[in-house]
């Protein structure tokens, strides 16, 4: 959003860009937060991705539409009111995830899922729309709500946001290596006893609140942009988790604080930086990723000849 | 409560997309696509703000990028489903020019921004002109004539795209024809129940049929009879109670059939 | 040596000597076919001709390009001009009388779709609008319904065809398929590795199904498999394609040491084990493919 005071110039000088860039204390805090939520929704998105589990992040992240106009009703504080909607949301979709499951049987499917999440969402909404006509003061703030600000964001805001990532990304590092083997081949992960449908409602809790906080940066419309395409494109770029769990957390970081710093010199508003970096890095990758391909294909010579079979490949966290 | 004209309007209006919205809705969630309805009516929802802040008639500028964006993500993906990582990805972007459109071209504090929005996500089906609501009646009936049409062969490409192309279904384009009809009746209905909403209208009596029955057609007329009594129900709901919003009506009884149909033990599926 | 039948749909022919006493108008011929597939070369010099009412298998090893046959006979892949005749005419010509299983058939298990449903798709899945209980061709309707109960009857689904087929077991998914293969009546019916999912009696009762079918409704059948052996008491030929060429016959004359070593231009012995199963030991396998990185 264009900020109301003196219009801050870009110069050619890095060091002095930099300088009045970090000038401020909002931006400071702002900077702070945005890596900060880079960071937690690279790794999130990162198993959201491999999930395909995406529409149940952006219906998650609509949900705090109804939970800031309930907590608004009832005279709570939004935040309240965000993270109690996403945490209800996420146990909603878990919940309908495995509806229908008996043992042996595969649950309702990717019809099914899709429908229920969607049916989520609208419920979510609906309800938003007669908290919002029942107690109107939620109208202001709906513009930053969707898209985001990244203006007054106080100190408190920040350590919030750091616990929560703490928390977050510390669970993670717990149920991380389960968690893979769970997204990557359910029905062996069954066979090793791993707890499945604890995994799933846990892993959609921790997506729910990783959005509740990313959501405040970018808003609940635009938290696509960190949570989707930086794990995206580091997956289509190397298979090996390692290094796309780190490459994610490098392009998340690098488009919000790129985002940040333009934004601050322009007049338009960083929803805007942040999708269109979001978008560009995500086709770069795909266009990277198809030119290595079929460089490898041509490499490869043409089989005429009977050889005997190369060793399977290994499991990727083996 | 018939002789008010603005609820004629919206029964006749309403009829038509909730019956749109029902058959269409049905494909939807058998292919899994209600993410790309989602992403359509959201796209529809930037159509409707920049058209709404730049003041041009909605109805166009909302037609085309809606339908632009279908033809887009049928282009993406192979069967003509783009995969819902590249969804999310595009339509976040087309977000966040819908972003820079309201900052570029709003001339008002952000509280009216808000106003705008609002009424873009919820619609106005009690708002409609009589001119209107019959050109949204007229849509509605095309799509559902032309959903009807390509039904058959877009039941087989859906159930197995593989032997239905031996057959010679064209199925990417049936594929193609199905988003553009999904955008259609979301820009349609972004203006009786608003944008976001019109999704529950296409998942929640889609979704409902089909735990309902696995026969398909009875199942598209169950979907879009689903659709029609909770427009039908919603209307008359919000005209008795004044205080609960069309929208928020019409979709609470879509989501209860849902909800009623997901609890229903699986018995009577069968007979059906 | 058999003499050369004349090509096209004329009617039953007298049965070259050593075919098992199967009369019947000849389906599928090749004449020094070749497939290649992305510059390279799948197989080539092929002579192969299969007859109404037959039940033919193809065998080979990975990557030998059975699927790549089925596909020729489609009309789906490049290959010279009348080196292949499919019922009298090119490839691709006839496909509305071939019934088609693709391989690895992969459905999403949790579709809600019946059996009897998707066989009816088979046969009018492709004409537009929906069907109407009422109106101009009722009876063609009604016609159609009950052709599709015959064939469900006639693979023994009946029992379970009004279900969906995500509540059905594979054996029971692959008799829906086959039904809905059958449906309009084909002169050939192709199944790709039909029975590589299977556990061993619903092999046995596919196969036998496969058979049935064969000879009542004298339908050409070419089954891909793995293995020869659950096939062996039904199959009138074998197609065994490996090293890029191709030969048929009846199983004890292909299936021999002598002829797969000349095939695969190595050593190969066929060893008979005492109830009468049949284990070729000494098969290269085919280079491994890798495949695309990203899944």
């Amino acid at each position: 959003m264009a900020i109301g005071m003196a219009e801050p110039t870009l110069t050619w000088n890095l060091a002095r860009d930099v300088e009045e860039l970090l000038r401020y204390r909002f931006m400071v805090h702002a900077f702070e937060a945005g890596t900060i939520v880079a960071v937690m929704a690279a790794i999130v998105g990162w198993y959201m991705v491999l999930r395909r589990q995406s529409f149940a992040g952006h219906t998650i992240a609509v949900m705090s539409f109804p939970g800031t106009a309930g907590a608004a009703l009832a005279g709570l504080p939004s935040a309240v009111g965000y993270y109690l909607a996403c945490g209800i949301a996420a146990l909603a979709i878990g919940r309908a995830r495995h509806a229908g499951t008996t043992a042996g049987r595969a649950g309702v499917g990717r019809s099914g899922e899709s429908a229920a999440i969607g049916v989520v969402q609208v419920a979510g909404l609906a309800l938003g729309f007669l908290f919002l006509s029942l107690y109107s003061g939620v109208l202001e703030q709906l513009e930053s709500l969707l898209f985001g600000t990244f203006l007054g964001i106080d100190s408190a805001q920040v350590l919030t946001l750091l616990i929560v990532a703490i928390v977050v990304l510390a669970a993670l590092a717990v149920v991380g290596r389960p968690l893979l083997l769970v997204s990557l081949d359910t029905e062996v992960a069954r066979a090793r006893g791993v707890p499945v449908r604890a995994l799933d409602v846990g892993f959609l809790l921790l997506l729910g609140l990783a959005v509740a906080a990313t959501t405040q940066i970018t808003g609940a419309l635009l938290v696509f942009a960190l949570l989707v395409a930086p794990p995206a494109a580091a997956q289509v770029l190397t298979a090996r988790p390692g290094r796309s769990l780190a490459l994610s957390v490098a392009l998340a970081l690098l488009i919000t604080w790129l985002a940040l710093s333009i934004s601050y010199f322009s007049p338009y508003p960083l929803g805007f930086f942040l999708t269109t970096l979001a978008i560009g890095v995500y086709v770069l990758a795909q266009l990277v990723g198809c030119a290595s391909a079929r460089a490898a294909r041509e490499r490869r010579p043409s089989a005429t000849v009977a050889r005997p079979p190369s060793t399977p490949s290994p499991l990727p966290f083996a | 409560m018939l002789s008010h004209e603005f609820i004629r309007n919206a029964y006749l209006a309403g009829t038509f997309v909730a019956l749109a919205c029902g058959v269409v809705g049905w494909f939807v969630v058998l292919r899994g696509q209600v993410f790309a309805g989602d992403a359509l009516s959201h796209v529809a929802f930037v159509g409707a703000i920049a058209a709404a802040v730049v003041g041009i008639d909605e109805r166009v500028g909302l037609f085309a990028l809606t339908l632009g964006f279908a033809a887009v993500m049928a282009g993406l993906g192979r069967r003509a489903q783009a995969d819902d990582v590249t969804i999310g990805v595009v339509f976040s972007w087309v977000l966040g020019i819908g972003v820079l459109l309201i900052a570029l071209l709003s001339t008002s504090a952000s509280g009216s921004n808000g106003l705008i929005l609002a009424n873009t996500l919820f619609g106005s089906i009690f708002g409609l002109s009589a001119g209107q609501s019959v050109v949204a009646a007229a849509i509605g009936f095309g799509v559902v004539l032309a959903s009807l049409a390509i039904a058959r062969p877009l039941l087989f490409a859906s159930v197995d795209a593989e032997i239905a192309t031996l057959h010679g279904v064209p199925v990417r384009a049936l594929g193609l024809g199905l988003l553009l009809l999904i955008g259609a009746v979301t820009a349609e209905g972004a203006q009786a129940i608003g944008a976001l909403l019109v999704l529950g209208l296409i998942a929640a009596p889609g979704g409902a049929a089909l735990k309902l029955t696995s026969r398909p057609y009875l199942g598209m007329g169950l979907s879009a009879a689903i659709a029609l009594v909770a427009m039908w129900g919603g209307i008359a709901l919000s005209y008795a109670i004044p205080s609960l919003p069309p929208s928020t009506a019409i979709i609470g009884l879509a989501v209860a059939s849902y909800l009623i149909a997901s609890l229903l033990p699986r018995v009577p599926t069968i007979a059906l | 040596m058999a003499a050369q039948p004349d090509k096209g749909m004329s009617a039953a022919i007298s049965e070259p000597p050593g075919l098992g006493g199967r009369a019947g108008a000849v389906a599928i011929e090749l004449r020094d076919a070749r497939a290649s597939m992305g510059g390279h070369v799948v197989w080539s010099g092929v002579d192969l001709l299969v007859r109404e009412g037959e039940f033919v298998a193809v065998l080979g090893p990975n990557g030998s390009g059975k699927s790549t046959l089925l596909k020729a006979v489609l009309g789906l892949m490049h290959t010279p001009r009348s080196a292949v005749t499919v019922l009298g005419g090119p490839p691709g010509a006839a496909n509305r009388r071939i019934g088609y299983l693709p391989q690895r058939h992969a459905y999403d298990s949790t579709l809600r779709v019946r059996g009897v449903d998707l066989v009816r798709l088979g046969l009018d899945g492709s004409s537009w609008g929906i069907p109407l209980p009422v109106g101009p061709r009722a009876a063609a309707r009604r016609q159609a319904k009950r052709r599709v109960e015959e064939v469900i009857e006639l693979v023994g689904a009946d029992a379970y065809a009004d279900r969906p087929l995500s509540e059905l077991s594979g054996g029971e998914q692959q008799r829906i398929l086959i039904a809905q293969a059958l449906v309009r009546r084909p002169r050939i019916l192709m199944l790709d590795e039909p029975l590589d999912s299977l556990d061993l009696p619903n092999q046995a009762a596919v196969t036998a199904l496969v058979q049935r079918i064969c000879r009542t409704e004298n339908v050409a059948v070419l089954l891909v498999a793995h293995d020869v052996n659950p096939l062996l008491a039904y199959l009138d030929q074998v197609i065994y394609l490996a090293g890029g060429r191709a030969l048929q016959g009846p199983v004890e004359e292909v299936i021999t040491s002598a002829k797969l070593s000349e095939l695969y231009g190595a050593p190969i012995d066929v060893l008979r084990t005492r109830d009468g199963r049949l284990v070729v030991v000494g098969q290269p396998e085919a280079p491994h493919v890798h495949g695309h990185r990203h899944g």
